[in-house]
């Protein structure tokens, strides 16, 4: 690790502390009443959400339309394990249960990720939506009449274990594996798939098992999401996980830039937190949703970011030059 | 020694044979042609050495290894890498990152350590870079390590193409027209940087080419196909004057 990637590891971390504390003290002093504190907690669950389909629709450059079905999966998974756990009377602290409910969520979605993606993954683009949208509705249908976890009245008594804490730092951590995934040579070799399949298998790679590796690992991290959502929900019903709520992940996915992890961070946040803004206009809000979408797929079809990363230290190296600028133009003046 | 060896290779789609018979022996460290007028069944050849298509009929051996239904991915492992006729670079990523991709069998680490980027992770990724910088220097794209593939000049993306396909350290290198859409300046270069390489890295290279001036100056020997069968084989200068190449290229 050279010296530059040192400094750039400290501002991040700098940025991410201080981003926590200052939403810490909002909470602790109560200037951000409960309902902004929910808001906060599902924009991390949506962050969670568009960063993991970013691995299969931004890395990996196919269209996948059926992430709420994994996140589903997730959710009654550590759902169903929690209460398991808790009924079970085992003494372990809140914390411990949600680690190893989000560990279950994770792995059990991601196993029907792998077992999804491994004969669905021969085809491409539209067809391959098209197919994905047809493994999530199977998902919520058998939901709704599976009996164990309530079927079409929902799950209901799951303990609430996450908090804002909690959700912001797990958070934080996949987006750190998200992002490190892309930079390692699992993460090129997907990304090389994207650019060219001919090409990436004839310089070695094997393409399959990549593409594989990709749906079942956003599989995973939709299922970490799903686990964060039940509970914080402690209530699942099996019609939240619809078509409109894959549509929905897509949409933050391309607004916020194919393949860049920051571009969905900030769509997420963005579009999660409009609809609630625009709570007033009631009948009008999903108007300017949908304008908001337009205008921006207009003037900027790329996306928030396009393909590159927002870089903090690289800003903040822009900022010090402008200022060193400045103030040599300024000195000039001045002699 | 022989490196590559088809035997009997016949290709049909449907009632078409595109490929009838054909053989090849390659040896190690020999400069190869193929050439053919347009529709012999040459790319379909390369296609059938790369593990693109599955020969109808035949067999093929690298390294004495039967080559038959593995993909092409297990027969660049087994050492037989190329290029493109129409240039395939993974566009947006750098030219350095287009050849780490290729140099991915050799990186050692696996996904967790990726991931939560381990010391090995690190020392394997800085091996990585320079080893692919190194293979960059070779072709004097050094200066172009950080630009995007789809940004560099046509002369240099078709290097890169070599370069990339190189980096799976192969024995046999095959390239499919490298000349295409050069001007002579290019070629000419072109040509000393495949004479270059098979001396430097002693790898076999067959090439397929429509430049004569590239085929007949550089390739040691030359296998003329024309409707999917070989109809001439011997040095440029046998080539030359062999009256059914002659037939073949410019009619009776």
């Amino acid at each position: 690790m050279d010296h530059n990637k040192k400094k750039a590891y400290l501002i991040n971390a700098v940025a991410v502390v201080a981003l926590y504390l200052v939403f810490f003290v909002l909470i602790q002093t109560k200037s951000m009443n409960n309902y902004f504190v929910g808001i906060a907690i599902m924009t991390c669950i949506m962050i969670i959400m568009a960063m993991s389909l970013n691995i299969v629709a931004g890395f990996l450059g196919e269209m996948a339309l059926g992430h709420a079905g994994f996140m589903a999966i997730g959710a009654y998974a550590s759902a169903s394990f929690s209460m398991a756990l808790i009924d079970g009377g085992l003494p372990l602290p809140h914390l411990v249960i949600l680690i190893l409910a989000m560990i279950v969520g994770g792995i059990v979605a991601g196993v029907f990720g792998f077992l999804i993606g491994t004969p669905t993954l021969r085809l491409r683009g539209d067809y391959l939506g098209i197919v994905t949208i047809g493994f999530s509705e199977i998902i919520r249908i058998f939901f709704i009449n599976f009996g164990p976890t309530g079927g079409a009245a929902g799950l209901k008594g799951i303990t609430k274990l996450v908090n804002f804490h909690n959700v912001y730092w797990v958070t934080i951590v996949i987006a750190f594996l998200i992002f490190t995934l892309g930079r390692s040579k699992q993460g090129r070799a997907i990304i090389s798939i994207r650019e060219d399949e001919i090409a990436s298998e004839a310089a070695g790679i094997p393409t399959t098992r990549y593409k594989v590796l990709a749906f079942s690992l956003a599989a995973f991290f939709a299922g970490v999401g799903g686990a964060m959502y039940a509970h914080y929900q402690s209530f699942l019903e099996p019609s939240k996980f619809g078509f409109m709520f894959s549509i929905e992940m897509f949409v933050i996915v391309v607004l916020g830039g194919l393949g860049s992890l920051t571009g969905s961070i900030i769509s997420a946040i963005v579009l999660t937190v409009l609809p609630e803004m625009l709570r007033s206009f009631a009948e009008y809000r999903l108007l300017v949703y949908s304008l908001v979408l337009i205008i921006m797929m207009i003037f900027r079809p790329q996306g928030i970011f396009g393909r590159s990363e927002f870089s903090l230290t690289a800003f903040i190296e822009s900022l010090i030059q402008r200022k060193n600028v400045k103030n040599s133009i300024g000195g000039g003046e001045a002699s | 020694m022989t490196v590559l060896s088809a035997k009997n290779i016949t290709m049909q789609f449907g009632g078409l044979t595109a490929v009838d018979q054909f053989n090849l022996e390659l040896s190690s460290n020999e400069l190869v042609g193929l050439i053919g007028p347009n529709g012999a069944g040459k790319t379909t050849i390369f296609n059938m050495l790369t593990g693109v298509y599955v020969p109808t009929m035949g067999e093929i051996l690298l390294n004495d290894q039967s080559i038959i239904k593995k993909t092409p991915h297990e027969i660049v492992k087994l050492g037989a890498s190329r290029t493109f006729q129409n240039i395939r670079l993974f566009k947006d990523l750098t030219a350095v990152e287009n050849v780490k991709i290729a140099y991915h069998n050799f990186i050692d680490y696996n996904m967790v350590q990726g991931m939560f980027r381990t010391k090995k992770f690190w020392e394997e990724e800085k091996k990585a870079q320079e080893e692919c910088m190194k293979l960059l220097d070779i072709f004097d794209m050094g200066e172009y390590a950080d630009t995007l593939a789809k940004n560099l000049p046509y002369g240099q993306q078709r290097k890169l193409e070599i370069a990339r396909a190189l980096a799976s350290d192969p024995k046999v290198l095959m390239l499919d027209e490298p000349a295409a859409g050069m001007n002579p300046n290019e070629t000419a270069e072109l040509m000393e940087t495949i004479h270059f390489i098979r001396n430097k890295f002693d790898i076999t290279v067959l090439l397929i080419e429509h430049d004569m001036k590239l085929v007949m100056g550089i390739c040691e020997r030359i296998i003329v196909v024309d409707y999917g069968k070989t109809i001439a084989e011997g040095t440029p200068d046998e080539i030359k004057n062999n009256p059914d190449v002659i037939r073949a290229y410019l009619g009776d």
